[in-house]
């Protein structure tokens, strides 16, 4: 561990990176990486061929450039593909066969792996730069029948399910950075819920990027079969570094009749400096199929990292009386940037969807509100409920919302709220009045304004991602 | 316990309060009466360190200067306000609020921070003393609360802070009887010999339950008249008028 780096990174307390040693695949990305990709992995044929399948599209279309925030553009033949800390190299079977220094790593990121399995009551998969490092309470969830695994394991272990759904909400030739990870997707996590079966407790998944120039593609595949429950939720750190890091993940929930899948994250991948240097692009592809009767998605993030987030978590609402949830806060300060929102596309009848979105923008920083309803000819009394709030901290931010409504039913009911405020002086008196100093003040009134938002979160990341709140505004209220 | 001397106030080059006088003495409450406009929001903004002002003269709380002090740490030092309009905040819980409130000027204090079980207690006994209904704690911070409600409000919190020195900026404005009465109530049962009030207000009618010890007549920012309570009695019948 580089101590000395650990005291610069007061600001972005996650920002340390650890001496480990590292197998990588040469930079650039060709057919020889995605089949170095495939063979590290042991996948079967089909997978690799898959893969390819999605190279060869990614050859004929173009990154898409309508959104908001701009980058300078990216040199995908510059990049690393593949990193793994050598020592998982022969995949361990246990934690207590895990590279102690990767334990560390996690314990410092709040994450005690291997007190994990006997304390709280979260099962956690960790994903350390391309590979998965452990997966925790993996006895207790077999006994209920649910897998949950790195999906590297899932392609060996239960291909035909993966083999089923994998790229069945994500389709292959989706867009670019879709396509680009279905390619070169290295890790990420696999769920599969029985018939059923509630899922005892959280499901969590920890990202952390720790090599420099190296790009994380994770997949994550989730699927809730009839009548079965389950909450996963993701959490994302990576280092300090000066050069942006891309990371391009591809999300797919699938719910049958009856089933709930509730996805929640909170990311806080490093943000850049104060200046706007550094920095993770956050382009990550999000979609849940509710293909069941019943069934319902809900999506809860909290985004305060990034340089640039620019994602949409989504949800088809195929099955009758389905339902989507979609509840955000996007956190943006200093220069960062965020393109969020959601698509709720109703297609069965009765289906019902909510958005809730929060955004704040402090500094010079730039927050976009984008989403879509769109409701389809058969979508018999669809419903919908959208309401978008910005608050603005100073005068140097933005905050835009672009809402799209598609219609093709007459009995649907379509709701759009929306607000824009800046942080009022007034309020700031009041609370400062009664004894709170500046940032406590802040603090209260952000909290307050995010609160639908983070009563969605299970309980034990609600406190965290509350305090993640208060450290991502600290000092931009003079 | 406060002392101004020559007070000064302008806002944006225009001189609203233009040397004022007054010295109130713990265990002291005193009234200001005056027309619209003579300053006597801006006095109570002032004291409790609102920005946007310029200040000159003198500003002494127990003995230490406030001009340079800011609004949080003169709440800590116990100076507290009623507001005349109380902010809504959106998703905060009133409780939660009132109780940040209170840890905060504990601690600047050195007191240990209250925990939740003698909390509750604290506000079960200020609300049922007040007759305040206790189901204001769970809404949201003064949202959808009734103008009197809000008032109420703000001498809970005058009660549960147990400020030394309460400034109340026309808390009576626009309250029924009943309201009054607690607002009243809230006032007198705090009364002591440490504890000093300023109490700004339009009419003569508060004081019928709160007795002062000294009533002042601002007008034009200054204090032009100070007597005894029956001043407000003889406000109320001439008016303001005949004071310039």
């Amino acid at each position: 561990m580089k101590y000395q780096e650990l005291e610069k990174t007061k600001e972005y307390k996650y920002g340390f990176t650890t001496d480990i040693e590292s197998i990588k695949a040469p930079k650039g990305l060709n057919k020889d990486i995605i089949r170095f990709i495939s063979k590290i992995k042991k996948e079967p044929e089909w997978m690799l061929d898959w893969r390819l399948k999605a190279y060869a599209r990614l050859k004929n279309i173009k990154e898409p450039n309508w959104q908001k925030p701009k980058y300078p553009k990216i040199n995908y033949q510059d990049l690393y593909y593949y990193s793994a800390p050598k020592s998982v190299k022969n995949k361990p079977k246990n934690i207590d066969e895990v590279d102690p220094k990767l334990l560390e790593t996690y314990a410092k990121l709040g994450i005690p792996l291997k007190e994990q399995e006997k304390l709280s009551g979260i099962a956690v998969d960790a994903i350390f730069d391309s590979v998965s490092v452990a997966t925790t309470f993996k006895k207790k969830l077999t006994e209920k029948g649910i897998i949950f695994c790195p999906i590297s394991e899932a392609i060996q272990k239960h291909s035909d399910l993966v083999k089923k759904y994998l790229g069945s909400v994500i389709p292959i030739a989706d867009h670019y950075f879709a396509t680009l990870n279905s390619a070169v997707f290295t890790d990420g996590s696999f769920v599969y819920v029985p018939e059923g079966v509630r899922c005892p407790m959280e499901l969590s998944t920890y990202f952390r990027i720790n090599a420099s120039e190296t790009g994380q593609f994770e997949r994550t595949l989730i699927i809730a079969d009839k009548g079965s429950y389950v909450s996963y939720l993701e959490g994302c750190t990576a280092p300090m570094r000066d050069e942006n890091q891309l990371h391009a993940a591809n999300v797919e929930l699938i719910a049958f009749d009856d089933a709930e899948i509730k996805y929640s994250t909170v990311q806080n991948w490093y943000p850049g400096d104060k200046n706007g240097k550094g920095g993770i692009y956050n382009f990550v592809t999000k979609r849940g199929a509710c293909r069941g009767k019943n069934s319902k998605i809900s999506w809860t993030q909290v985004e305060t990292g990034s340089a640039i987030t620019w994602k949409y978590p989504s949800c088809i609402l195929q099955g009758d009386n389905s339902v989507g949830e979609f509840y955000s806060i996007a956190i943006t300060n200093n220069h960062q940037k965020a393109d969020t929102g959601t698509k709720m596309i109703h297609l069965g009848k009765n289906t019902k969807s909510k958005i809730i979105s929060k955004g704040i923008s402090a500094g010079h920083a730039d927050n976009t509100y984008r989403g879509l309803v769109d409701i389809s000819k058969n979508a018999s009394n669809a419903r919908n409920y959208t309401q978008c709030d910005s608050l603005l901290m100073g005068n140097r931010c933005g905050a835009h919302t672009v809402p799209y409504i598609k219609n093709k039913n007459l009995s649907a009911i379509v709701e759009h709220e929306a607000t824009t405020s800046k942080i009022n002086e007034d309020q700031l008196y009041y609370c400062n009045q009664r004894g709170l100093d500046q940032e406590e003040a802040v603090s209260l009134i952000v909290n307050g304004f995010c609160k639908e938002v983070l009563q969605q979160l299970p309980m034990e990341f609600a406190v965290e991602a509350q305090k993640l709140v208060d450290i991502s505004l600290e000092g931009s209220v003079g | 316990m406060l002392e101004i001397k020559n007070l000064q106030v302008s806002i944006d080059n225009k001189q609203i309060i233009k040397g004022l006088n007054l010295t109130i003495k713990p265990g002291e409450l005193h009234a200001i009466m005056g027309p619209n406009g003579s300053g006597k929001s801006t006095l109570a903004n002032v004291l409790s360190g609102k920005n946007g002002y310029e200040i000159s003269g003198e500003l002494n709380f127990n003995g230490e200067s406030l001009k340079k002090i800011p609004t949080d740490k003169r709440a800590q030092r116990g100076i507290f306000l009623a507001f005349q309009y109380p902010l809504e905040i959106p998703g905060v819980n009133t409780n939660n609020f009132l109780k940040t409130s209170l840890n905060s000027i504990r601690k600047a204090k050195g007191e240990k921070e209250i925990d939740a079980l003698s909390f509750l207690k604290l506000v079960k006994e200020k609300t049922s003393e007040l007759g305040i209904d206790e189901k204001i704690l769970s809404r949201q911070l003064n949202v959808g609360f009734s103008g009197g409600e809000k008032k109420k409000n703000e001498i809970l919190q005058m009660k549960i802070l147990d400020p030394n020195l309460s400034i109340l900026d026309e808390t009576d404005s626009g309250l029924d009887i009943d309201a009054l009465r607690i607002i009243a109530k809230g006032v007198n049962s705090s009364r002591n010999k440490k504890k000093s009030f300023l109490v700004i207000t339009h009419y003569q009618r508060l004081l019928d339950y709160i007795k002062p010890d000294f009533v002042h007549v601002l007008s034009d920012g200054k204090i032009v008249k100070t007597g005894c309570s029956e001043l407000a009695v003889e406000l109320e019948k001439t008016g303001y008028k005949k004071l310039n």
